[in-house]
């Protein structure tokens, strides 16, 4: 199993869900998060006083999918989010230990 | 057609009964037009309070602090009505000296259904009352915007209570008391034109702000970290609820439902209109952008400006007003305000301090005869530069300096007094935690509930 982290603009959300529901994916855990990679922030100004908001908002996706998946989940997600401009944001994979699914204790990929 | 002689002289012996009754019925139609106005004046001016007030200085502060800062303005609408209730109306509008008023009106003792002919004459006094208790609360609300986010509650209703006694009050009577040293209607020595509280709310306020600030200190983190607006949508609301109210406060100033309020509510409009005007022009300029912040302080700048002018300019001089304020005011606010790096939190000095200080000097150049033709102390004499009368600046400018003397002054011996009785400045921890939390025990926003 895969654990895809998936950092994205939040105008994406929507579109990243359903490319990820056509494909059959429906379990997923999304936060707001803020951060930055290379997009620069921006500037505001209140009374005259100037402040550089460098931390922009992002949305996360945190999912868990059998290997055989990866790839055709990462695709879609990234076709979806896709402007092609600085801020895209990032996808991380990392290897899952195990899964359980606390209602009947199913594990593995049949919990995911 | 004959009119049988009997009627006609049951005609002749019931004139002048007649004649008695269509008086009297005409002066209650006067006094019903002009109460109905003033009531709903009074309920204008308790809205720019709250919510108008709470919600345009909630909005600008930090989440942590969104409700002590509301309750700064709330609480006024509370502990001031008690106080003018008490003898606040008294020692403002009861004959005294020039510079206080007596206690004839104690306990509102006599202040009821019958009409004080000194300062308004077809309402009852009760209604006079009421109105003029509305600007005692504003007015010390106004303050709170230079010492929020670090004023204890103890020290923030201690203050307040202290400084309508020794600034407002006395400021009030002397302006607007009969025998007042600058009232220009009721026997002042110095007749100074305020038509509704230019020196008496806003310079008061406004010099007091910023001795507030500078006494108090900065803000933790000022101006090194961050420190933004939590919600500029409270923040125009606010505003906006101060612009309609407005118009009972300066409109309302006319006390009756007259031509003169009719004068003041258009000057006032336009005032605000031309000032939102001039000071997002100046920041387009300034800083590429206008905003909405910029927006809505402009207005209350121009607000506060047109205030003692509103009853006594033509519509065009109103307009002028309102922008020259916008544009000062956005130049205090950013430019001297960095110069000299005192933490005027939410800007009553620079906007309330200095609006009125121009506004109260230009009703010296733009005030005319035209709008106004009250007799001066017994008698009609031109009003302003305009009319030809250029030491109405003079007088004018004694007025300022007389509210900016007894607001700074009396202001800074208050501060001394409740430092030394409670400290005025919340503890470091207190201040990180917000005080919402440290000083109310509660929060704004709770978003797990």
């Amino acid at each position: 199993m895969k654990k895809i982290e998936a950092i994205i603009q939040p105008f994406k959300l929507e579109e990243v869900k359903e490319a990820l529901k056509n494909i059959g994916i429906d379990g997923m855990t999304i936060s707001e998060v803020r951060g930055h990679g290379r997009q620069k922030g921006h500037k505001e100004v209140y009374r005259g006083q100037e402040y550089n908001v460098d931390l922009l908002p992002k949305v996360r996706f945190d999912l868990v999918v059998a290997n055989e998946r990866l790839d055709e989940v990462v695709d879609a997600i990234t076709s979806a989010a896709r402007t092609g401009k600085i801020g895209d944001g990032k996808i991380f994979v990392y290897e899952v230990a195990e899964a359980i699914r606390i209602r009947n204790g199913d594990r593995g990929d049949s919990a995911v | 057609m004959q009119i049988p002689y009997a009627l006609l002289l049951q005609a002749a012996t019931d004139l002048p009964a007649r004649i008695t009754a269509l008086e009297a019925a005409a002066k209650s139609a006067q006094s019903a037009g002009d109460n109905a106005w003033m009531m709903t004046s009074a309920a204008l001016v308790l809205l720019m309070t709250g919510p108008g007030l709470a919600l345009f200085y909630g909005g600008l502060v930090r989440r942590k602090n969104v409700l002590s800062t509301m309750m700064h303005s709330f609480v006024m609408m509370a502990l001031v009505t008690v106080i003018w209730a008490l003898v606040g109306y008294s020692l403002v509008f009861s004959e005294g000296s020039p510079f206080i008023g007596g206690l004839k009106y104690l306990f509102l003792n006599g202040v009821g259904k019958e009409p004080n002919a000194d300062y308004a004459g077809t309402i009852p006094q009760g209604t006079f009352m009421i109105y003029q208790m509305m600007f005692a609360v504003i007015t010390p609300a106004l303050i709170s915007g230079a010492y929020a986010e670090r004023m204890k509650f103890s020290a923030m209703a201690m203050f307040t209570t202290l400084w309508i006694f020794i600034v407002y009050f006395p400021m009030a009577h002397m302006v607007w008391g009969k025998g007042g040293l600058l009232n220009a209607y009721l026997g002042g020595a110095v007749p100074t034109l305020d038509f509704a509280g230019g020196t008496v709310v806003h310079i008061t306020s406004g010099v007091s702000a910023l001795v507030c600030a500078l006494y108090l200190g900065r803000r933790k983190g000022y101006p090194s970290e961050p420190i933004k607006p939590h919600s500029m949508v409270l923040s125009v609301i606010g505003a906006c609820l101060l612009w309609v109210g407005w118009f009972g406060f300066n409109a309302g100033s006319a006390l009756a439902a007259s031509g003169l309020a009719t004068s003041a509510f258009v000057a006032t409009h336009l005032a605000a209109a031309a000032a939102a005007l001039g000071w997002m022009a100046a920041e387009w300029m300034h800083s590429g952008k206008p905003s909405m912040l910029g927006g809505i302080s402009g207005c209350v700048a121009g607000l506060v400006a047109i205030t003692p002018a509103s009853g006594f300019v033509m519509p065009m001089p109103a307009l002028a007003i309102g922008l020259m304020a916008g544009v000062f005011c956005f130049w205090m606010v950013t430019t001297v305000k960095n110069m000299f790096k005192y933490d005027d939190t939410l800007d009553a000095f620079g906007v309330h301090g200095a609006g009125g200080t121009l506004g109260a000097l230009l009703t010296g150049v733009f005030a005319t005869n035209a709008i106004n033709d009250s007799p001066i102390n017994g008698k009609v004499i031109p009003l302003g530069l305009v009319d030809g009368h250029a030491g109405q600046i003079l007088n004018q400018a004694i007025g300022v300096a007389i509210a900016i003397a007894l607001a700074a002054a009396g202001t800074f011996i208050i501060l001394k007094v409740c430092d030394l009785v409670i400290g005025v400045r919340v503890n470091a921890e207190d201040e990180e935690q917000g005080l919402d939390l440290s000083q109310h025990g509660e929060e704004g926003y709770i978003l797990e509930a």
